[in-house]
């Protein structure tokens, strides 16, 4: 049982990374030029993804770390 | 001539600052080759976390890159947080950790080291630190040469080239062939904490001096090809996406940053700095590279040749202040360099040296290791007086070099179905494939649209490797386990 749920953890989390990538840079803003608070937009999202990826980062270390990289490889 | 004197003081008191630091490491230095190459092992987090930043920093923050931004907008913000702020944090984990946890079990202090034990090939451990050692000599040349420029450039021609690259390169032997990683990774730190104050002095300065943030980043609208639209010109997704998986790849397996990969103290130190990454990054290259893109709406006339930072704040700050900024920059050149010097010697003393000339003792090595940082620093030096090309192809060439190695590597680590000769075809045929793209003519440096070629021999090298795994048997000196990182 608990190969199967480390599986699912590790599915689950390289879907995030995946994502996190993906997403820092905002494909759906290409060629909008409108600016806010001094900067544009797009880099205003950049800034705000990155610090998610930040938090999320944290939440993994905190919570799951070691998955998929301790126990695995060689032998194991 | 006042204004020289003062500029040179200036470079010249930053380098006693990080030489008296080079010294009190020296005393602190044990005389073995693990503590010369690794600090034995010891660094905590804020000392790995900067140690290894100011490594990846070198002079693209301060010129190459806002050089960009001034040619074609301010986009490479995303491709770099794209590419150190979250691709590189995964590597991070997934090579970085893992190497951490292999090397520490087996005692390795370079890539080579770990793999040729790994697959019991004195060969594989032979090519791969040749391959390493092939891409990084031009990156510390581009670095020399990057010094001597913006001396000569701070200056106004006071300094020659010649004198200022030469200078920086004498200074560099001095502490790296003193102290090694210890005193390399304290003066990291003190250059990155000391590049991140300045660049953010000089965009607040500017932004001001300019009416505003807003009324800087207004400017940019005026530009020919409007710089606040997202993409045009330069940047494709293509481009985009190629550029900063190349280059997260290629940093991965640059030494001086593999090498970082093994000198964490503790597992707690690497989950400390995971979270980290894509907050430096922002903090660093996000007022960096909108300053270089406001330098073209604000009117700053650059040549081709010329950095456009050090213009833009000659035009908008103090005489002292802009000397401080190039300060800085040699300090991301420095931190680069001395960093590359070590980790190149580390791996020509280990990797070829050792096992190919005579099994020499742990204090004979670090004598060797000083011995290496010398001789290369010396070479790379001359070869930065021709100039061969200019500063961003050659670094984007070593980067994408780096690159090719990635995939294998991580192939090697997690599978244990890898076989030696799947490791061969699969590293020597990425690089092959690579290098006649970057040196032949007949082979096309983009692909489907504008994918590198770089990219390009990522994926051929996994599927080679992986492919002639397959269909190759391991032989008997091939030890799996080696990468076999239990549960703890």
């Amino acid at each position: 049982m608990r190969c199967v749920s480390e599986r699912i953890r590790l599915i689950g989390w390289s879907i995030a990374a995946v994502v996190l990538a993906a997403l820092s840079v905002p494909w759906f803003l290409w060629g909008t030029d409108t600016v806010a608070v001094g900067l544009p937009v797009w880099v205003w999202w950049h800034v705000g993804w990155l610090c998610l990826t930040a938090v999320v980062l944290r939440v993994f270390t905190r919570t799951a770390w070691g998955l998929g990289v301790e126990g695995v490889g060689g032998d194991g | 001539m006042a204004e020289v004197g003062l500029q040179v003081g200036i470079i010249l008191g930053y380098v006693a600052v990080a030489l008296a630091i080079g010294v009190v490491a020296y005393r602190l230095t044990e005389r073995s080759a693990e503590d010369y190459y690794l600090a034995s092992r010891t660094l905590g987090t804020v000392v790995l976390l900067f140690t290894t930043f100011a490594t990846l920093l070198s002079a693209f923050t301060f010129f190459a890159g806002p050089n960009i931004s001034y040619g074609a907008g301010p986009e490479w913000i995303l491709v770099m947080g794209l590419m150190d702020g979250v691709i590189f944090a995964i590597l991070w984990y997934v090579l970085g950790y893992k190497q951490w946890l292999v090397g520490k079990a087996n005692g390795y202090v370079t890539l080579g080291e770990m793999l040729g034990d790994r697959f019991g090939s004195v060969g594989l451990r032979v090519l791969v630190a040749a391959i390493s050692i092939f891409w990084l000599f031009p990156y510390v040349m581009l670095q020399q040469q990057g010094a001597g420029t913006a001396i000569e450039a701070l200056t106004g021609g006071v300094v020659p080239y010649w004198a200022g690259a030469g200078g920086i390169t004498l200074f560099m032997i001095a502490y790296v062939a003193l102290s090694g990683m210890r005193g390399v990774a304290w003066t990291d730190t003190l250059q990155g904490a000391f590049m991140l104050v300045m660049v953010w002095v000089a965009f607040v300065w500017v932004a001001s001096a300019a009416g505003g943030v807003g009324s800087a980043t207004a400017t940019l609208g005026d530009v020919e090809g409007n710089f606040l639209a997202l993409g045009g010109g330069l940047y494709t997704p293509q481009y985009v996406l190629s550029t900063a998986v190349s280059i997260a790849f290629g940093i991965t397996m640059f030494p001086q940053v593999n090498q970082r990969f093994f000198v964490a103290e503790s597992k707690a130190v690497i989950k400390r700095t995971l979270p980290l990454w894509p907050v430096l990054v922002l903090l660093l290259f996000v007022p960096a590279f909108m300053l270089g893109a406001w330098a073209k709406g604000l009117g700053i006339q650059a040549g081709p040749q010329e950095n456009v930072l050090p213009l833009l704040l000659a035009e908008y700050t103090p005489a002292w202040f802009a000397a401080l900024v190039v300060a800085g920059a040699m300090a991301a050149m420095m931190s680069s360099s001395d960093s590359m010097l070590l980790s190149g010697s580390s791996y020509f003393t280990r990797d070829l040296y050792r096992p190919l000339v005579e099994e020499a003792t742990e204090q004979r090595e670090a004598f060797l290791g000083r011995v290496g940082v010398a001789v290369f620093a010396t070479l790379s030096f001359v070869a930065s007086l021709f100039q061969p090309a200019t500063l961003l192809e050659i670094g984007d060439t070593a980067f994408g070099g780096f690159a090719q190695l990635a995939l294998p590597v991580g192939v090697a680590l997690y599978w244990p179905k890898t076989t030696r000769w799947g490791m061969y075809a699969g590293v020597g045929g990425s690089q092959l494939f690579y290098l006649a793209s970057v040196f032949l003519a007949v082979v096309p440096r983009s692909y489907l649209g504008g994918w590198s070629s770089s990219v390009v021999g990522m994926v051929a090298g996994l599927v080679v490797t992986v492919g002639v795994s397959l269909v190759t048997s391991a032989s008997a000196e091939e030890d799996a386990s080696v990468c076999a990182t239990g549960a703890d």
